[in-house]
């Protein structure tokens, strides 16, 4: 399958992140052209267009503008959640720092289509770079009169804040999120009411991913049926995927949802030294990884939740043979037990004594009735939790389980670093450890 | 020390940004560590004054938020991402070098109180591994000795510059651009290389693009 570059087809144009630099392509037309359409109707467009989330559920996009109430006399809020925090996760921030305006004109579209005033960007603080890129974009479309009163001379008035986060994976839970942006701990709502009913301040609220909104402004000024030309019946479009970890070219690879992990890695110039693949990840580490024989799937939401995984952000994560999957999943474990909110107590407690029953593992003391014992706390905070948070932590051991059982049986009495030198997975040559 | 009445003036301004004045306190925390190096009690006192809220509810917000410090930072915040991927392909042995160069530990900061070290989680630049951050600057694709010399180059007051971003200034600075986003950096450094573009060249050099948009589509959208 070819590459499709869209968000990214000029990056590669130095000032591209400047007001001048994205008009060269055309930039602010789909603007131009959606104000002079009915909001509606631009709710249609992205309905028919089949637009699904792309911050890791997939939820199609157009149906949840259509969700927020009409003619309620309440202000509506569009919010962009732009806390990339998935371990895994590395698109959205080169989004915003290479074509920030593509942001931006997507959130005026947006928000004239769900009739919002106000738009809030949150940006985790841990980026300033992309912060600084975002805020810079606004400004300049507040100077073009994109932003402000009156846009463009209709009736039509917009205000966006650009907000910095301080560190909390937590944040990109969207009602985690809008607790934090009023000035809270952020933690998860109790869901419903749903935000697009009762969101920010308890308004309806849309919140949408940094790329799902970066998709449309190319979706007005093309058209639902373009889009459909890319990927499938259930997953069109296409994707910036992420290639990360043991391959030769990591980086950055726009292409149609379909594409499989096989032609992205090929893309990405194959495993690094011509080593063997041990286990990859499609979409961050809240979902189960995957292995060779998974290779020649299409990464579409249907083809990944088949395989009993999911897309998640569309940015794989690929490891060689030299890494100890225990290890790997220890640490995963160990940063959601940090990043635990602490609200609810399956999550909470379940992070907590699942880490410490892997570090054994890890360092070679693991006992095998916690093999199971692990596998049944999982269980225990699965579904059991007051967010997808939970979920995500009870997601890495059970799938590691099932292709690498060996491996956390030798742990009972090998440590992770014997069965695997670290020293071996390093990117750089003649390290130490 | 108190914070001043131009503090005050700011965090106002913060605050009239949003439909509902708290909304600023996460900008404004940043704006008592630009000013004060870490989340003082006189920062935390003068939030709870200009919002209307009680110390308590201030100090409850600013502990759950791990950028948040409650002792001095120092110059220069040293971030090693340490999750899975940058850590298992390098990070660690980064993280251990600069632990050793700093003669310091996790959230800590260094013997000189110079620096800050901390052990960080992922960092959204997976491809970029292993991934190390100055004042939250990318320092992307280090290894444990560039890693080390970019100490060493701050420590001599040597200008350097981020892989992707401006030249590094230093905590303060960055707290107070969390705070106030449009710094005017926006043009210093680049913020787009070859990884970033692994894909784009290879599209250009074998001639691919993203399908032409249909003809029925074009009619439609000159309607209306």
């Amino acid at each position: 399958m070819t590459l499709t570059p869209v968000i990214t087809e000029h990056w590669d144009s130095p000032d591209l992140y400047t007001l001048e630099g994205y008009r060269r392509f055309g930039g602010y037309g789909a603007l131009a052209s959606a104000l002079k359409q009915d909001p509606d109707s631009i709710i249609s467009v992205v309905k028919d267009s089949g637009l699904r989330g792309r911050g890791g559920a997939g939820f199609p996009t157009g149906m949840k503008w259509g969700f927020v109430p009409q003619n309620d006399f309440k202000p509506h809020y569009l919010v962009v959640n732009a806390d990339e925090s998935e371990p895994g996760a590395c698109k959205d921030i080169p989004i915003m720092m290479a074509n920030p305006h593509a942001l931006v004109e997507g959130v005026i579209i947006a928000s004239y289509a769900i009739r919002a005033s106000h738009a809030f960007i949150y940006i985790r603080g841990e980026v300033p770079n992309a912060l600084r890129k975002v805020a810079n974009a606004v400004e300049q479309a507040r100077a073009a009169g994109f932003v402000g009163n009156n846009i463009l001379g209709t009736d039509f008035s917009l205000d966006i804040v650009v907000h910095a986060g301080a560190g909390a994976y937590i944040c990109g839970e969207e009602t985690a999120l809008l607790d934090s942006l009023e000035g809270y701990r952020g933690q998860p709502r109790l869901k419903p009411p749903f935000p697009a009913v009762a969101g920010l301040y308890a308004s309806p609220t849309v919140i949408n991913n940094v790329e799902t909104i970066a998709n449309i402004p190319y979706i007005i000024e093309r058209g639902a049926a373009w889009l459909r030309q890319f990927g499938t019946e259930k997953s069109p479009g296409f994707k910036v995927f992420a290639v990360s970890g043991h391959v030769n070219r990591p980086g950055i690879f726009e292409a149609p949802l379909g594409i499989t992990m096989r032609e992205l890695l090929d893309y990405a110039g194959g495993m690094r030294d011509g080593r063997k693949l041990k286990f990859w990840i499609p979409g961050g580490s809240s979902v189960p990884m995957l292995v060779e024989e998974h290779l020649d799937l299409p990464l579409t939401y249907e083809d990944m939740a088949g395989a009993g995984t999911m897309l998640g952000t569309g940015t794989p994560m690929v490891f060689d043979e030299t890494v100890s999957v225990v290890k790997a999943v220890t640490r995963w474990l160990e940063f959601y037990k940090h990043e635990s909110c602490g609200k609810c107590t399956p999550c909470r407690e379940g992070t907590y004594w699942i880490t410490g029953m892997l570090e054994r593992f890890e360092h070679g003391h693991g006992q095998e009735a916690d093999v199971e014992k692990i596998a049944h706390v999982c269980t225990q905070i699965a579904g059991r939790s007051f967010c997808a948070l939970g979920d995500a932590a009870a997601t890495p051991y059970p799938a590691a389980l099932k292709y690498f059982r060996d491996e956390f049986l030798a742990a009972t009495h090998t440590s992770a670093d014997e069965q695997f030198d670290p020293v071996a997975s390093y990117l750089f040559a003649g390290a130490t450890r | 020390m108190t914070i001043s009445e131009a503090v005050r003036a700011e965090m106002r301004q913060l605050a009239a940004l949003y439909p509902q004045p708290r909304s600023a306190l996460l900008p404004m925390l940043h704006l008592v560590q630009s000013e004060e190096g870490d989340v003082t009690t006189d920062g935390i006192n003068a939030c709870a004054e200009v919002l209307g809220i009680t110390s308590a509810e201030v100090t409850a917000v600013s502990t759950f938020y791990t950028m948040y410090k409650r002792q001095k930072v120092g110059q220069h915040h040293i971030g090693v991402c340490i999750n899975t991927l940058c850590g298992l392909l390098g990070g660690d042995a980064v993280y251990a070098a600069l632990a050793e160069r700093l003669g310091t530990t996790h959230d800590s900061p260094s013997e000189d109180s110079k620096f800050w070290l901390e052990r960080i989680e992922c960092q959204a630049a997976c491809t970029h591994a292993p991934v190390m951050t100055v004042d939250w600057e990318f320092m992307d694709d280090v290894t444990p000795a560039s890693a080390v010399d970019v100490i060493d180059r701050l420590a001599r007051g040597e200008v350097v510059q981020s892989t992707r971003g401006p030249a590094i200034r230093d905590f303060a600075a960055t707290e107070r651009t969390l705070a106030f986003p449009n710094d005017g950096l926006a043009d210093d450094g680049v913020s787009v290389d070859e990884k970033m573009l692994a894909g784009l060249r290879i599209a250009k050099e074998r001639r691919m693009s993203a399908p032409p948009v249909p003809a029925s589509a074009v009619a439609g959208t000159t309607e209306g």
